[in-house]
């Protein structure tokens, strides 16, 4: 309850304030179309009104303001607006229908799974590379922190094409984005879990004998556990995100980011908006049951 | 001396690794000049690394990435590689100078006039937000789930929209950065101004200090380690939103625009030198606000220790 309300509160609050900002967002292609069906506007004439703010023209046509919330391609969609098309396009819909968001959301999903595992099980393999090398440590790892500085993001575009150049299509492109992105929040973040066991224990596995192997899976691997699902919940959330924007450049027909591109060329708001929140969902989604696992395995292991 | 046992092992495993690579290749001469420059490059940073030197810190570091750019230079020497898949680095850097104006252009119009106001907007916007946030014990309870939760989306999603709103000039791309950055910093901010502990604010009241004077003497200080912290994932994040979004549309000249169109032009000297002005600026970013912490906070122990 402490937390509950509170949120409820807050969330609220954004709804109202979304609605609100709806009627000064859309007044003015209202009044037009109002003005075409033959309502009486204040001012007549689509240039009168294009020099009026947007404030004014809600206080001279007051009538207007419901049809804000229900325009058919309007500037900022009304919420219940993007939950009707989030619904109609994922319940309603046949999941193989081109029109499902289903569909799009299953190939970037899929992309980005394909993507966050060869992004994790790669940063896992090199970070227990630099802790054991310390070649490795002193000539890789800077490079790996300073890679968290840069726009990777960049590199999209080219690594579509160019893939694409050598013949490789579909998933891949889009999953190699992902594994990128996700790599090196896990690189950095796995070093210093399998860093964290102090002087102390290590000098305990010394005095016990225990080979480089079993230091690793009995004393590194293990303590390594929280700063892995840390990394891990950054690195999925940024393996959508590439997911995404590997749709953008090249003109995908489907995914989730290929539906923001359409809805931005065409105009559709609605379609937009349902996507956004729809990557949203997924990313949460996502999130969640990352958090679920950490506690399920850090409770088992007594860390939580 | 055990830790050279794992050199030799990793040495031999990018051995093999560069070896079935190349096996489908016929150039055996470049191959076998390309596996020997590797060897002795690596041989000589596991030198360099064990040697001891106090300069080993950033040699190493430096050889290595020398070492890649070698390595690079002679895998599409050797091999023909097509300009269409991979241009040289002798390539991009010719390319690079041959076109600074170019890129200048971009990188202000992307970079400061986009990302900058963007993350000045956003940052501060956030920060005002984490004091009244702060101030609210209701709104820190409703709010900060919220934030957290926002801070995990794709907020890059929202660019089309931020597009159509304010035009495809560089004011949509600030508005994305200021979306991309306000979460992060807020939810760091807010939990910066909780870091300090009953003991010293108790203190602060037997010293009769007004809220602003125990905000401004001993809790934004306690909380700049976390400010900052929060500043510098948002640095990424601005240049991200400001290249992401002109791939929605954008004037004839950005960076993102630049790099989609010479992708489309097969002109991926261009691409890559474009991407280096990214690299440069992120780091260079990254950077400032780096110094900025450490001047800040120098109380800090991570600070200190170095």
């Amino acid at each position: 309850m402490r937390v509950i309300v509170p949120v409820l509160t807050v969330l609220a609050v954004i709804v109202a304030l979304w609605y609100a900002a709806c009627i000064p967002m859309n007044i003015k292609g209202v009044l037009t179309e109002a003005e075409r069906a033959g309502a009486e506007v204040n001012p007549p004439g689509a240039k009168d009104r294009r020099d009026l703010g947007a404030f004014g023209l809600v206080l001279g046509n007051s009538f207007a303001i419901p049809a804000t919330w229900e325009q058919d391609r309007p500037r900022l969609p009304a919420p219940h607006q993007v939950a009707e098309e989030l619904w109609n396009t994922t319940v309603m819909k046949k999941i193989t229908s081109k029109r499902s968001l289903v569909y799009h959301g299953w190939v970037t999903l899929s992309a980005t799974l394909l993507g966050f595992a060869i992004g994790t099980g790669l940063g896992i393999l090199l970070a227990v590379g630099i802790v054991y090398s310390r070649v490795m440590d002193m000539s890789v790892m800077p490079w790996a922190i300073v890679s968290q500085t840069i726009p990777i993001i960049a590199l999209a575009p080219m690594i579509i094409v160019v893939l694409y150049s050598i013949g490789v299509q579909g998933i891949i492109p889009k999953a190699v984005i992902s594994a990128y992105l996700s790599f090196f929040p896990v690189v950095v973040g796995m070093v210093k879990g399998l860093r964290s066991p102090d002087a102390m224990q290590l000098d305990l596995l010394r005095t016990y004998y225990a080979s480089p192997a079993q230091g690793f899976w009995k004393l590194r691997l293990p303590s390594s556990m929280p700063y892995l699902f840390t990394s891990l919940k950054i690195g999925i959330a940024a393996s959508l995100v590439g997911a995404i924007v590997g749709e953008l450049p090249t003109g995908a027909v489907a995914g989730l980011g290929a539906r923001l591109l359409a809805g931005s060329y065409y105009g559709q708001t609605v379609q937009i908006w349902s996507a956004l929140f729809a990557a949203a969902i997924l990313a949460a989604t996502l999130v969640a049951i990352l958090s679920v696992i950490e506690q399920r395995v850090l409770k088992r292991m007594g860390m939580a | 001396m055990t830790l050279t046992r794992y050199n030799i092992a990793t040495l031999i495993a990018g051995l093999l690794g560069l070896a079935v690579i190349f096996s489908a290749g016929e150039n055996k001469l470049g191959l076998a000049t390309i596996l020997l420059c590797w060897a002795i490059l690596w041989f000589a940073n596991v030198k360099l690394a064990h040697s001891g030197w106090k300069q080993a810190k950033w040699l190493a570091p430096v050889l290595f990435g020398a070492t890649l750019l070698l390595l690079w230079e002679l895998t599409v020497a050797f091999f023909d590689v097509p300009l269409v898949i991979l241009p040289a680095p002798s390539l991009i850097a010719a390319r690079f100078v041959q076109s600074t104006d170019i890129l200048w252009q971009d990188f202000v119009q992307t970079i400061l006039k986009g990302g900058l106001s963007g993350y000045i907007i956003g940052c501060g916007a956030a920060f005002l937000t984490a004091i009244l946030v702060d101030r609210f014990d209701f709104l820190r309870r409703g709010l900060l789930p919220v934030g957290n939760f926002m801070a995990a989306l794709p907020i890059v999603g929202t660019a089309p929209i931020l597009v159509m709103w304010y035009g495809f000039n560089w004011q949509s791309k600030a508005a994305v950065v200021v979306v991309m950055v306000f979460f992060p910093v807020l939810v760091n901010t807010v939990a910066g101004l909780r870091e300090t502990s009953a003991m010293q604010r108790d203190l602060m009241s037997t010293y009769a200090a007004n809220y602003w004077q125990s905000f401004f003497k001993l809790r934004l200080p306690a909380a700049m380690p976390f400010i900052f912290n929060g500043l510098k994932i948002a640095t990424t994040l601005a240049l991200v939103g400001a290249i992401v979004a002109e791939f929605f549309g954008s004037p004839t000249v950005g960076m993102g625009f630049r790099i989609s169109t010479s992708v489309g032009q097969l002109a991926l000297d261009m691409v890559w030198a474009e991407i280096v002005v990214a690299a440069l600026a992120g780091s260079a970013f990254y950077g400032v606000v780096a110094m900025a912490e450490k001047a800040v906070t120098f109380w800090h122990p991570s600070q200190r220790e170095k």
